[in-house]
C-alpha cells in the first residue's frame, strides 16, 4: 500500500545520479560509435554495419552464447540440487558453502587458470581444445558464488522442509518433488543467478585469453585494438546483447519455469 | 602455488622471493591496490546503498527496481576493455564529456588536473562495476527491513534521520560491512579494467606481467606476491564470517 | 464531547473502494473495537487514524483538531502491530525507551517511566532481552509498554493477539483491557474475533465491505444485530426464511407466532433470528406445542457445559445449545421438539440473498 502516490524526493535524487553515472559512457560510447571514420564526426551507421558483416563476431558471439547456456544449465544441474540437499538436511554446512563461495569470488582469474590446469591434468584432449570444455568449467566455478547466493536466498524464502514433507507425504519421489515442487517455486532465484552467470560469461576476459579461446568478449579486445570507432560499436552491441539476453531469460521465466531451462539444457 | 612462492630461480627453497616482494616497487603496488579498493569499497558501498534504498522504496514504482536489478547484473560484469573503453569515450582527453566541459562550458578539465588514467581516473571507472555489485548484494539486506519498524518508529515521533540513526542503520551494518567487504575483494583482485586504462601499478597487473612473461620472467616472485595478496584476501574473509553471522542473527 | 471522531472517510485502491463512509464517534477513554473479516477496510481505517496512509474523502479530528493532514509521527498516537514491530537491535527496555528518547526526556526520567511501564505489562524480569529472545505474547506486551510509554492521546492496536497462542491470548486481551482503563486512554482495536471484540470493548463496530454495519454496546450487537451479516458474524445465530402471515411467520409449514411479525406487511420475506441457547429442546411426543419444529438430532457437538444439537427435519434446520447434562439424554438420532420463544426473537427484512460469511473476500490491490 502506497502511502503517497509518489516518489518521495530522496529516492529520487539518488536514483537521478546513478541514472547519469551509468548512462553517461554509454551514451558516450554510443555518440563515438556513431562517428564516421573519415570525418571523426557524427553521424553514421557504417561502425554498426562494419561489425554486423563482420563473419568473427557472429562467430564468437554464438560461441558465448552456447557457453553461458552451457555454464548456466550446469550450474543449475549442480547447485540447485546442492543447495536444496544443504537447506534440508545439513543446514551446519551451510556457511561452509558461504565461505566456499566467496573464493571463486576473489581470487585472481590469473590464479584460477594455474590452479584449474594442475586440476584437469588426465583430462582428454578435447577438454582443452573446444571452449566447452575447460573454458565452461572454469566458468562454472566463477558463476558460483552468484548462483550460490541467489539459490540460498530463495531456499531461505520458501518453507523446505514443509514442502518436501508434503510432497512426499503424497508419494512422490525425490526426482520428482524437485522438479515439481521445489524448482517453480524457487524460480526467481534460479533466473537471477543465471542471469548473473550470462553476464559473467558474456563479459569474461582474462581466462578465455589465457586459454586462447575466441569467445565474445576475446573478438571485442581485438576490435578495440584495432579500430577506434566500430570498437565503441561492438562494446555497446555487447552490453546491449548481454541486457537483452537477460531481459529474454526474465520473460521464458515467467512464462514456462526454471524446470523448462535447466531440462533444455542439460539435454 | 603456495610451494611455488617459496622456491628460487635455481630450484631450492628460499626466502628471497617473498622478502623482495615486500620492498619496493611491489610494496606500492600493494598500497595502491589496497588504497584503490579501499576508496571504491566505501564510495561505492555508500552509494550502492542509497541508491538500492532508492528503489526499493515503498513509494518508487516497481519497475525501477526490476530495471535496476537487471541493470546492475549486466554492470557488474562489465569490466576490462569495454569499460575502459567507454570511459575513455566519455572523460578521455577527446571523450564527449570533456569536450562537452571545454565547449560549452570553457572549462578544460585536463588543465586543471583531472586525468583518467591516474588512480582518482581508474577509481571512478570501478565504480562502474562496484556500484551494481553492492546494489546486488544490499538488496537482500534491504529486503529484510520490515516495513512494521520504520512505521513503528515513525508512530513513536521519529523522524527519517532518526529511524536510520537507531534502528535502520545498526540492523543493517553487518550487511553493509560484509558487503563493503565484498566490494573490497572483487576491487582488489580486478585486472583488466586497470591493465587498459595503462594504469599499471598495481599488485594484479604487475604478477600478471611476471607470470605471462610479458616483461621479466620470474613465475617464482610472481607467486610471492600472488601469496601477498592472498594474505590480504585472506584477512578480508576473516573479517567477513562474523559479520554474515551477525547479519543472519537479526534476519529471524 | 467526542474526543476521536472519522468523519466521512474513503479510500479506494484502484478500482477497489477499501472504505466507503466511515463515521465513528469516540468519546474519551472509551474502548471501540473494529470488528470484521478480512478486507473489510478495518485496519486501513486504523492506519488512515496513525498516519500511515491518507484518505481519499473524509477527516479526522482528535481532541477537536483536525490531524488528517498531520503526519504520522507528529500525531501522539501510540501504535501496538501485528507482529515483528520491536526494533530488533534494541533490548525491551531500549525499545520501551525509544519513544521517549525522540522527545529528548532526561536520562533518569525516561529509565523511571520504562521501569514503571515494563513492570505494569509484567515484564520487569525481562528488561534486557532482546526481542529474539522473547515469546511471542512476551514481545506483544513490550510493543504495548512501548506504545504507552509515550503517554499516547489515542492508542491503536492492529489484531495485536493474532498470532498468538489461545490461552495468552485470553490473558493478554484481559490485561489490555485493565490497563486501558487504569490508564483511561482512549483505544481503537481491530480484530476478527468476535469473542475477543465483545469482551473487552466499550463499543464494537461491525465492518463489511469497506462499511460500518452496524455499531452499539456488546450487548446490543449480540442480542440485537441490525443485519443479515451481523447477525451470523456475531455469535452463532440460526436464521429461518419465512413469510409474514397472519398471527406470524410462516415457516417449515407452520406457522410460529412472533411478537415482531404484528407490524409487517403480510407476504414480506423474513429472516427469523433465534439464539441456539433460547431454543428448548425436549423429546417428541406428537402434541404438537405452539412454536415448535420437530426433527431428528444428526450431530451432537460438545462444547463443555453445554452441547450444540443440530436438528433437521421436514423443511426444518435448527441449531440448539442445551445443557450437557440434558444432552445425554438426547442421542443422534432422537426425535425432538425444538421450541422457539415468542418473545425477544428478531426479525430481519430479507432482500435478495444472504451474504456468504464463510467466504473470505478475495483482497484485491493491497
Amino acid at each position: 500500500m502506497r502511502t503517497r502516490r509518489f516518489i518521495a524526493p530522496s529516492s529520487l535524487v539518488w536514483l537521478l545520479l546513478g541514472g547519469l553515472y551509468f548512462f553517461i559512457p554509454l551514451l558516450a560510447t554510443l555518440l563515438f560509435s556513431l562517428d564516421s571514420n573519415q570525418t571523426g564526426k557524427c553521424c553514421t551507421l557504417h561502425s554498426y554495419g562494419w561489425v554486423l558483416h563482420n563473419g568473427d563476431f557472429w562467430h564468437s558471439l554464438k560461441i558465448s552464447l552456447f557457453l553461458a547456456l552451457e555454464t548456466i544449465a550446469i550450474s543449475l544441474a549442480i547447485f540447485v540440487p546442492t543447495v536444496y540437499w544443504v537447506h534440508l538436511k545439513v543446514p551446519k554446512l551451510r556457511p561452509l558453502l558461504a565461505f566456499l563461495a566467496l573464493i571463486p569470488f576473489v581470487v585472481p582469474p590469473i590464479v584460477m587458470v594455474v590452479g584449474l590446469l594442475n586440476v584437469y591434468k588426465g583430462a582428454p584432449s578435447w577438454f582443452y581444445d573446444q571452449p566447452w570444455g575447460f573454458l565452461a568449467a572454469a566458468y562454472v566455478i566463477l558463476a558460483f558464488p552468484y548462483m550460490f547466493f541467489s539459490l540460498d536466498a530463495g531456499f531461505r524464502s520458501i518453507d523446505v522442509h514443509t514442502l518436501t514433507e508434503a510432497s512426499q507425504s503424497l508419494g512422490s519421489s525425490w526426482p520428482r518433488t524437485l522438479f515439481t515442487v521445489i524448482l517453480p517455486n524457487i524460480r526467481s532465484a534460479a533466473l537471477a543467478g543465471s542471469f548473473l552467470a550470462l553476464a559473467i560469461v558474456m563479459g569474461e576476459f582474462t581466462i578465455a585469453n589465457l586459454a586462447q579461446f575466441h569467445t565474445f568478449p576475446i573478438f571485442l579486445q581485438y576490435v578495440n585494438e584495432t579500430q577506434a570507432y566500430p570498437a565503441a560499436a561492438v562494446t555497446l552491441m555487447s552490453f546491449c546483447i548481454t541486457w537483452f539476453a537477460m531481459l529474454s531469460l526474465l520473460f521464458v521465466g515467467r512464462k514456462r519455469g526454471a524446470r523448462g531451462a535447466v531440462i533444455a539444457g542439460v539435454r | 602455488m603456495l610451494a611455488g612462492a617459496f622456491k628460487g630461480a635455481t630450484g631450492g627453497w628460499t626466502f628471497s622471493n617473498v622478502s623482495t616482494a615486500l620492498h619496493e616497487p611491489y610494496r606500492s603496488a600493494y598500497w595502491n591496490s589496497i588504497e584503490l579498493s579501499l576508496v571504491t569499497s566505501l564510495v561505492g558501498g555508500v552509494t550502492g546503498l542509497a541508491i538500492a534504498y532508492s528503489a526499493i522504496h515503498e513509494r518508487t514504482p516497481r519497475w525501477v527496481r526490476s530495471i535496476l536489478t537487471t541493470f546492475s547484473g549486466v554492470a557488474a560484469n562489465f569490466g576490462g576493455i569495454p569499460l575502459a573503453f567507454a570511459w575513455i569515450a566519455t572523460l578521455g582527453a577527446i571523450g564527449i564529456v570533456t569536450r562537452f566541459f571545454q565547449n560549452q562550458l570553457h572549462y578544460n578539465l585536463y588543465q586543471h588536473g583531472f586525468n583518467l588514467f591516474t588512480k582518482t581516473g581508474v577509481e571512478l571507472v570501478y565504480l562502474y562495476f562496484q556500484l551494481p555489485l553492492m546494489i546486488l548484494v544490499i538488496a537482500p539486506a534491504i529486503d529484510g527491513l520490515k516495513k512494521e519498524w520504520r512505521e513503528a518508529a515513525s508512530n513513536l515521533g521519529a523522524n527519517a534521520w532518526q529511524f536510520w540513526r537507531h534502528v535502520g542503520l545498526p540492523v543493517l551494518t553487518p550487511s553493509i560491512l560484509g558487503a563493503i567487504i565484498l566490494l573490497f575483494g572483487n576491487s582488489f583482485a580486478a585486472y583488466a579494467t586497470a591493465y587498459s586504462l595503462g594504469y599499471s601499478n598495481i599488485i594484479t597487473v604487475t604478477i600478471g606481467q611476471y607470470y605471462t612473461g610479458n616483461v621479466f620472467s620470474n613465475p617464482h616472485l610472481a607467486q610471492a606476491l600472488a601469496l601477498g595478496m592472498f594474505v590480504v584476501l585472506a584477512v578480508m574473509m576473516l573479517l567477513y564470517i562474523p559479520l554474515q553471522r551477525r547479519a543472519a542473527r537479526w534476519a529471524k | 464531547m467526542p474526543y476521536l471522531e472519522l468523519q466521512n472517510l474513503h479510500r479506494s485502491f484502484g478500482s477497489h473502494k477499501a472504505l466507503d463512509g466511515i463515521e465513528i464517534s469516540l468519546g474519551e477513554g472509551e474502548f471501540l473495537s473494529l470488528l470484521g473479516p478480512s478486507g473489510c477496510g478495518k485496519t486501513t481505517a486504523l492506519r488512515l487514524v496513525a498516519g500511515f496512509d491518507r484518505p481519499d474523502e473524509g477527516r479526522i479530528v482528535v481532541d477537536g483538531k483536525d490531524v488528517t493532514r498531520v503526519a504520522p509521527n507528529k500525531r501522539d498516537m501510540g501504535m501496538v502491530f501485528q507482529a515483528y514491530s520491536l526494533f530488533p537491535n534494541m533490548t525491551a527496555r531500549q525499545n520501551v525507551a525509544f519513544g521517549l528518547r525522540i522527545r529528548g526526556r532526561k536520562r533518569t526520567d525516561r529509565d523511571t517511566r520504562v521501569v514503571e511501564l515494563l513492570d505494569l505489562v509484567g515484564l520487569s524480569h525481562a528488561v534486557d532481552r532482546y526481542p529474539h529472545q522473547l515469546s511471542g505474547g512476551m514481545q506483544q506486551r513490550v510493543a504495548l509498554a512501548r506504545a504507552l510509554a509515550i503517554e499516547p492521546r489515542v492508542l491503536l492496536l492492529d489484531e495485536p493477539l493474532s498470532a498468538l497462542d489461545a490461552k495468552v491470548r485470553v490473558q493478554l486481551r484481559e490485561e489490555i483491557r485493565r490497563i486501558q482503563l487504569d490508564l483511561g486512554i482512549t483505544t481503537l482495536y481491530v480484530t476478527h474475533d468476535q469473542e475477543e471484540a465483545l469482551s473487552v470493548s466499550d463499543h464494537v463496530a461491525v465492518m463489511y465491505g469497506g462499511r460500518i454495519e452496524q455499531m452499539g454496546s456488546p450487548a446490543e450487537m449480540y442480542s440485537a444485530p441490525a443485519t443479515p451479516f451481523v447477525a451470523e458474524f456475531i455469535g452463532t445465530m440460526n436464521r429461518l426464511e419465512g413469510t409474514v402471515v397472519d398471527g406470524g411467520v410462516e415457516h417449515a409449514g407452520q406457522t410460529l407466532a412472533i411478537e415482531a411479525a404484528r407490524d409487517r406487511p403480510r407476504g414480506s420475506r423474513v429472516l427469523v433470528l433465534v439464539r441456539p441457547e433460547t431454543v428448548e429442546v425436549g423429546p417428541a411426543n406428537g402434541s404438537g406445542a405452539p412454536n415448535t419444529l420437530v426433527g431428528d438430532v444428526v450431530t451432537q457437538t460438545f462444547l463443555g457445559p453445554v452441547t450444540r444439537l443440530k436438528i433437521v427435519g421436514t423443511g426444518v434446520d435448527v441449531i440448539a445449545d442445551v445443557p450437557t447434562q440434558k444432552a445425554l439424554g438426547l442421542p443422534v438420532g432422537t426425535r425432538v421438539a425444538a421450541a422457539l420463544p415468542a418473545e425477544g426473537v428478531r426479525l430481519l427484512d430479507l432482500k435478495g440473498d444472504l451474504p456468504e460469511i464463510a467466504e473470505e473476500p478475495v483482497p484485491a490491490g493491497r
